[in-house]
């Protein structure tokens, strides 16, 4: 049974179709990647996942529970979160505040205790500025401590939308490595991106969105040396 | 011995308006909505306590917490959450209609009726060198600072109190951490209202009379204080109640000008949005999913 499973999903933003008929599954411990153009649908296919815009039709099904319709707090709580694009840290908040909104669903303080320190072996940047109100951050260090905040919740599930938009070749090597890592230590991973190269190659799966509609999929290899690929997305 | 009394009084409005203002401010900026109505908390509050002060003054306190709060909660989810997320003129008319609702039924009730009600109590006065201050005025601001203090470590150091914040800053994101946006909505409208309750409780005690009208004033004085202090946050929402706390203070003092307070509290309002729309420690806020 996949861990996450869309089922004929449509979304609509008043009379506009944004999601047509999309299916798809994540099963546990893959990556699996979407990838499309701007516009294509991708963040409206996330949001709609956590219940933060409410489908008009389709199921959502996670560990086999049906979740759509339920508020996006829960969803929460049932293990999965969503690094959402463009970050979106609390600027008022410091760093530390913030990485501890991540953990709002936990009640066990010694677990929580043992993922900040984690947190800061991963982001030493964050260590050090953990004091600083968190909207003076640099957009890479804010890209991190949005990926650590979400992770601080423990997912089993973790959803990342474009995590690597906007940062410097070298920041996204590294923003590619920490997801990774949370592969590593046991977080099944759905990301959205744009930069398909990386993340072809990083995916045990992938599916393509255009115009709202799911036009191809395979595994990450397959669709990293597909001639359709190349030409649409990876520049060559 | 003028200066001293100034600060006094001023303190002493200036706190009663930011208790008020800190209930729009914190509302404005979690729940995204101006409440309109919250003015008329004042006159719940007033009236529970005069009808309740006959028994006992602490119990009239705590039965128009007790009981603000509880319309309050009432309002919030009758009224204003079957709206969430509707268009921002249709819940400002939803507040008038709830503030004209609440005036409304109190006029109705019989122990109220049309005619003013009020307490007369006298609580005495403090002798501090050649300074003599009422005792009220020294409960009100000693009442109102604690209520500053408290709410900014609150709001600083709780859990809530900083998903209070996520939520104000960023909705969305806040619900991806897992943050039940409803609840807190709701603690928001709990702490608004009890503020109401007392800062209504000290105008009844210094006005002495309360008709069903009686929060309209000090309640659209203390959205002037929450707009000048940058509305949504809540040290300006302080900041602003102050400000024409000591206004009004300084008019007071001064004959020429005490017959045009509100036309200069007003005025000031007005310069502020002119210089800086935002207020004094308002933000420019991107609207977000
Ligand atoms: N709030 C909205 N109201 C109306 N239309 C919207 C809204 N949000 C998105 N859309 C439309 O829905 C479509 C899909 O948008 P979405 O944001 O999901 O795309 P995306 O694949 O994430 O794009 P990008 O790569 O630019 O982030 C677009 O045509 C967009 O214009
Ligand atoms: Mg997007």
């Amino acid at each position: 049974m996949a861990l996450l499973e869309v089922k004929n999903l449509d979304v609509h933003y008043g009379v506009i179709q944004a999601i047509k008929d999309i299916s798809f599954e994540v099963n546990e411990g893959e990556i699996v990647t979407l990838i499309g153009a701007n516009g294509a649908g991708k963040t409206t296919t996330m949001q709609s996942i956590m219940g933060l815009i409410h489908p008009s039709h389709g199921e959502i099904y996670y560990d086999g529970q049906k979740i759509n319709g339920i508020p996006s707090h829960k969803i929460v709580k049932l293990g999965m979160t969503q690094v959402p694009e463009g970050r979106r840290i609390f600027s008022e908040l410091t760093v530390y505040e913030n990485l501890l909104m991540g953990a709002y669903t936990r009640k066990d303080k010694d677990g929580i205790e043992k993922d900040f320190a984690d947190i800061y072996a991963l982001f030493p940047r964050l260590e050090e500025r953990k004091n600083q109100i968190a909207g003076t951050l640099s957009g890479g260090e804010q890209q991190m401590l949005a990926m650590g905040r979400a992770i601080m919740s423990r997912p089993k599930l973790l959803m990342l939308d474009e995590p690597s938009m906007g940062l410097s070749p070298l920041l996204v090597d590294q923003v590619f490595e920490i997801i990774k890592h949370f592969h590593e230590i046991g977080t099944t991973i759905l990301l959205v991106e744009q930069n398909a190269n990386k993340s072809l190659a990083i995916s045990d799966r992938a599916y393509v969105l255009e115009n709202g509609k799911i036009v191809l999929t395979g595994t990450g290899k397959e669709l990293l040396t597909s001639e359709e690929i190349k030409k649409a997305y990876l520049g060559g | 011995m003028e200066i001293i009394m100034t600060i006094i009084n001023g303190l002493s409005i200036g706190g009663t308006y930011a208790m008020i203002a800190l209930g729009y401010t914190m509302v404005y900026g979690i729940a995204k909505m101006l409440n309109f109505a919250h003015g008329d908390i004042i006159m719940v509050g007033g009236y529970t306590i005069v009808l309740f002060f006959p028994i006992s003054p602490i119990v009239g306190i705590i039965a128009s917490v007790i009981f603000c709060v509880t319309v309050g909660i009432v309002v919030e989810r009758c009224a204003y959450k079957p709206l969430r997320g509707a268009s921002p003129l249709a819940v400002l008319i939803t507040a008038i209609g709830v503030s004209k609702l609440l005036q409304s039924t109190a006029q109705s009730l019989p122990f109220i009726g049309s005619k003013p009600k009020g307490i007369t109590y006298n609580f005495g006065n403090l002798q501090i060198g050649s300074v003599s201050i009422s005792v009220l005025t020294l409960i009100t601001i000693l009442c109102s600072i604690a209520v500053m203090v408290g709410l900014t470590l609150f709001v600083k150091y709780t859990k809530t109190g900083r998903a209070m914040i996520a939520v104000s800053e960023d909705r969305g994101a806040a619900q991806l951490m897992g943050i039940n946006v409803n609840f807190i909505i709701m603690i928001t409208f709990i702490i608004g209202s009890a503020l109401a309750a007392v800062a209504g409780v000290f105008l009844v005690f210094k006005i002495q009379d309360v008709g069903t009208t009686f929060g309209a004033m000090p309640g659209i004085k203390a959205f002037a204080a929450a707009v000048i202090g940058g509305i949504g946050s809540i040290p300006g929402a302080m900041a602003g109640g102050l400000v024409l706390g000591f206004i009004e203070a300084i008019c007071g003092m001064v004959p020429a000008l005490s017959p045009y307070t509100d036309a200069i509290e007003f005025a000031i309002l007005i310069l502020v949005l002119l210089v800086k729309p935002t207020g004094f420690l308002g933000k420019k806020r991107r609207e977000k999913v």
